[in-house]
């Protein structure tokens, strides 16, 4: 069999097994739901998952130790993942390969062909590991500026040593200066910061461009949305997401830009393929030439899907290990093995040393500069709920990759993808929307935290979300706090009867309670002519004056004027008015006497110890537009000083 | 020079055809589709449905109150006072029961149909000749969660009954003649396709805003759209619903009784040993029986009244000469 057969099937195999464990990913017993399907795994496969959670948090969390393996085989292999496993790969070369069928291979060689702007994507690569360093960085400034020189000095004093070839030549001069460069230059940097060091941040942006949580996103919440799933048990409705044309609109559009350069994202933008070429650099197997009989007829560049030139000096890092050189070549010149090509090998990509530092630097100072908003303090958006056992906000943007996994896998279709209104680090992160979807967050659900595979949120246990057992001290998890809007609550301003917030809350007791009150309704007081009493009592108006029926709903009493007691209306006419008995009280029956009408109304209030910010009433209201009971972030568990009430008192 | 002529002139015509088409053609449409009235501005109504009369023509008024904690065994003891499920269910009968899967609790708690007596209901619905056993509801919560975490999927699958979810397409609007509130309101009328009987399976629970919520209250479940509006009329919503649906049998399950925080309930501390179920074929004596679980009278609860006045049934129970027995 052909390599590039082989290749195929290993593509395929790995596509299909990406679909598979993205439709599996809901909720459910079957075994076409998550029900120990490994969903997860090609997020943990990703070594840039494992590594810019590392330089954020400085730990892998659980099954990103399986980037491991990634990163080993790719040392020892170069970037196979790219040509072989990654999906979204696929997905390109499928394109690439689609509109390059009838084309002249002089055509296939012009596109195919190597293009300085492939460097970009070693830029944003470096940029975006860069926002993640903040944090890294700070602990060394925090060290003191002593420490830090010397942390910087024996870097420094490492790479010389490393380097030691250049000891004796005549760059020895140039060495030297450079080390002291970098250490002087660290140590004023660190000097510098000394006060300012608080402003430094991480942040895992990376997700942006990740190809795979760019899979993951764009297939659970462009294309499995758009596709439908009838035949899924249990969806009612068709899933919303908030912005995902957004989503789909990249998705489709680097697929369309694959018809006209193969492999568009891959070559240009792709920060993992940077991260693979870089690992790949030391790979022991390689492409390349092994013969010296080669003729120069460039048919092995025609269909090369990394425009890594292999017919030249062959862009190792460029190389996807496509293998379509092998196979084009008539002349069995071309081949992968350990030896390097005779043709010669371009190890590293263009990037220049400055370009380099400014990147860096750039990235470091991105995110202290998006957060002067003060989203991240004082100005936050209240409106930013996140799911439950989501962590403090500076923590869960240090992990959370966009993945829209927990976007999934939510029962109730209530967490959305985040816009730039909570802040532009929140772009595509879980924000939960209650006005989405089939209800509030369940109470008896901990799917969300389960499925991240990063741990932004946390897999709490169900004891621990609703504060029973050994947390029974700490309470429930709290996402945020339901305030009733008391202009567009029926009852609390129409006098309308209502209550639905309050049946519905999930919590025992309730977290909303009601009070009750009697009010007049709109031209309350009428003379009465006569009162009858036999297994009802029958009040008789001087006037018609009533809307028949109107008043029997049960929410509605008379109360004779001066006295106290209130009596039930159960039936009326236009001039009769039908009272249930009760025992206290009596019938004031004289004649000329005036009764006034009231309404019995529950008005809610929100119990601030006790709501947990499930939004189940505010999905209730009745009120749908802008809902007159609404979850804000308040009281949310994850940030303490967002806390409003004293607990415990 | 000739030949160019002659090239020419047919070139013109063959133009002059396809032009003339083309304007017909722009022509046509535009007279064929021109509205000069603009859109109506009343919405379109969909076909409307209504839901037939299952109860078993012919039938007096019956009523069965078990004492037992073993919901198996009280609803076959009194199913069997009721004269045994062959009274009610046919061979070859098409069965819809309703549940009451509104919120995803589990069984435990009490707030939805308890799982063993769904089960078993079925059972004895098939026992009885059934040829199809469908179970559906639409829940307050999200509807996947609400089956499987009440346990309501998985026990009517053991008995072979079919579940059925609330799928937006399977709503058609149903007007009640002579009704308030229930005008071209969506209903869950999907399951209803070949069914001829309806059993209406619900536990007593406290509900604050209407007082109970027992089986009247439960055809709440059969309602789409923004159904929370009728909470402003409950009582009569209630009513309306109790007029509208016409049960084959009515099971209300008080083996335990939400006693507070309904309808949610959500701890053990709401609930109250009541060991009683009570099966009839007149909801509003059932719903009025089930009062007393909640040591609430007729009076407190308007809808019964309502419902009684609107001539769906009797709330004086006593008069039916209910069979109490006991599971032993």
């Amino acid at each position: 069999m052909a390599i590039v057969t082989v290749r195929r099937i290993s593509q395929v195999f790995f596509f299909l097994l990406f679909v598979w464990f993205s439709f599996v990913s809901t909720a459910g017993e079957e075994w076409w739901e998550l029900r120990g399907w490994p969903a997860n795994w090609f997020l943990q496969l990703d070594p840039l998952v494992a590594l810019v959670t590392f330089l954020a948090t400085f730990t892998f969390y659980a099954g990103l130790l399986w980037a491991l393996l990634t990163i080993l085989l790719t040392l020892v292999l170069g970037r196979f993942f790219c040509g072989w496993v990654c999906p979204f790969g696929t997905l390109q070369h499928f394109m690439g390969y689609w509109s390059g069928r009838f084309e002249t291979l002089g055509h296939l060689q012009q596109k195919n062909r190597y293009h300085p702007y492939q460097v970009i994507k070693y830029y944003l690569l470096v940029f975006l590991l860069s926002m993640a360093l903040g944090v890294a960085l700070q602990k060394i400034i925090q060290a003191g500026l002593w420490t830090a020189l010397l942390l910087y000095g024996g870097i420094a004093l490492c790479l010389l040593l490393l380097f030691r070839e250049t000891w004796l030549g005549e760059k020895k001069s140039k060495a030297i200066a450079s080390v002291f460069f970098l250490a002087g230059a660290s140590g004023l940097l660190a000097a510098f910061l000394q006060g300012g060091h608080r402003i430094l941040a991480s942040s895992v942006q990376t997700g942006l461009l990740d190809p795979i949580p760019l899979m993951h996103r764009s297939l659970n919440l462009f294309l499995f949305p758009v596709l439908g799933e009838p035949f899924r048990r249990g969806v009612v409705e068709p899933r919303l997401y908030e912005g995902a044309w957004v989503i789909g609109l990249i998705f489709v559009a680097v697929l369309l830009l694959c018809l006209k350069i193969p492999r568009f994202y891959c070559r240009f933008i792709c920060p993992l393929g940077a991260l693979m070429g870089i690992l790949g650099k030391w790979a022991l197997y390689r492409v390349g030439k092994t013969r010296v009989n080669c003729r120069d007829c460039s048919v092995c560049e025609a269909h090369c899907e990394g425009a890594c030139e292999p017919m030249g000096a062959i862009r190792q890092h460029e190389c996807v290990l496509c293998m379509n050189c092998l196979d084009d070549c008539h002349h069995g010149v071309m081949g992968y093995g350990t030896s390097r090509s005779l043709g010669g090998e371009r190890d590293a990509p263009d990037i220049s040393r400055r370009g380099l530092v400014l990147t860096v630097a750039a990235g470091v100072v991105s995110i202290p500069s998006m957060r002067l908003s003060g989203l991240l303090a004082s100005n936050r958006d209240p409106h930013l709920v996140r799911p439950p056992g989501a962590l403090r906000e500076e923590e869960f943007l240090q992990r959370c990759i966009k993945c829209g996994q927990c976007m999934r896998i939510c029962p109730t279709n209530i967490i959305h993808p985040g816009d730039f209104s909570h802040g532009v680090e929140s772009l595509w992160t879980p924000v939960l929307n209650f006005r989405v979807g089939t209800s509030g967050c369940q109470l008896n659900c901990v799917a969300c935290g389960h499925i991240c595979p990063t741990a932004a949120i946390r897999p709490i246990s169900l004891e621990e979300k609703l504060g029973e057992g050994r947390f029974a001290d700490v309470g429930p998890v709290r996402m945020g706090m339901a305030f009733v809007d008391l202009g567009r609550c029926l009852p609390w301003t129409m006098d309308l009867p209502c209550i639905v917030c309050q049946e519905n809350c999930p919590v025992s007791p309730k977290a909303i309670v009601v009070h009750e009150v009697f009010r007049p309704i709109r031209d309350p007081v009428h003379r009465v002519h006569s009162v009858m009493e036999n297994d009802f009592i029958v009040v008789t108006l001087e006037r018609l004056a009533l809307q028949p029926a109107r008043l029997a709903t049960g929410d509605y009493y008379v109360r004779w004027v001066g006295e106290e007691a209130r009596w039930r209306i159960q039936r009326n006419t236009e001039r009769e008015i039908e009272l249930v008995p009760q025992a206290r009280g009596h019938i004031s029956t004289q004649e000329g006497n005036e009764i006034e009408i009231l309404v019995r109304l529950h008005l809610p209030q929100v119990d601030p110890h006790r709501c947990i910010g499930c939004g189940v009433c505010e999905h209730e209201c009745p009120v749908t537009g802008k809902r007159a009971i609404r979850v804000t972030a308040e009281n949310e568990s994850r940030e303490k000083r967002h806390s409003m009430i004293l607990h415990g008192s | 020079m000739e030949k160019k002529e002659t090239l020419h002139r047919r070139d013109f015509l063959v133009r002059s055809l396809k032009v003339g088409a083309a304007v017909g053609v722009t022509g046509f449409l535009g007279w064929r589709f021109h509205d000069p009235e603009g859109p109506p501005g009343a919405q379109q109504e969909e076909d409307e449905v209504s839901l037939p009369d299952f109860s078993v023509p012919g039938m007096d008024r019956r009523l069965a109150v078990v004492r037992g904690e073993d919901r198996a065994a009280t609803l076959e003891l009194a199913l069997h006072a009721l004269g045994g499920m062959s009274a009610f269910v046919k061979e070859g009968d098409r069965v819809l029961v309703k549940v009451n899967a509104a919120f995803a609790s589990p069984p435990i708690l009490s707030a939805t149909t308890h799982p063993a007596l769904v089960e078993r209901l079925v059972q004895l619905c098939f026992k009885a000749g059934a040829g199809e056993v469908i179970v559906t509801d639409n829940p307050i919560n999200d509807p996947q969660s609400c089956f499987v975490l009440s346990g309501i999927e998985e026990a009517a699958r053991r008995a072979g009954g079919r579940v059925i979810y609330p799928r937006s397409d399977l709503f058609q609007p149903t007007t009640l003649p002579g009704g308030r509130l229930i005008r071209s309101w969506p209903l869950l009328y999907g399951p209803f396709h070949g069914v001829n009987k309806l059993i209406g399976v619900a536990p007593v629970k406290d509900h604050h805003r209407s007082g109970a919520s027992m089986i009247m209250k439960n055809w709440y479940g059969l309602l789409g759209g923004r159904r929370n509006v009728f909470h402003q009329d409950v009582h009569t919503i209630i009513t309306e619903l109790a007029m509208m649906v016409k049960p084959t049998l009515a099971i209300l399950d008080g083996t335990t009784t939400m006693m507070t925080n309904g309808p949610t309930g959500g701890s053990l501390a709401d609930l109250k040993a009541t060991h009683t179920l009570i099966a009839g074929t007149d909801q509003v004596s059932v719903d009025a029986f089930g009062a007393t679980l909640l040591d609430k009278t007729v009076l407190d609860l308007p809808f019964i009244h309502m419902a009684e006045s609107a001539g769906v049934g009797t709330s004086r129970y006593e008069t039916l000469n209910p069979t109490h027995l006991q599971v032993s």
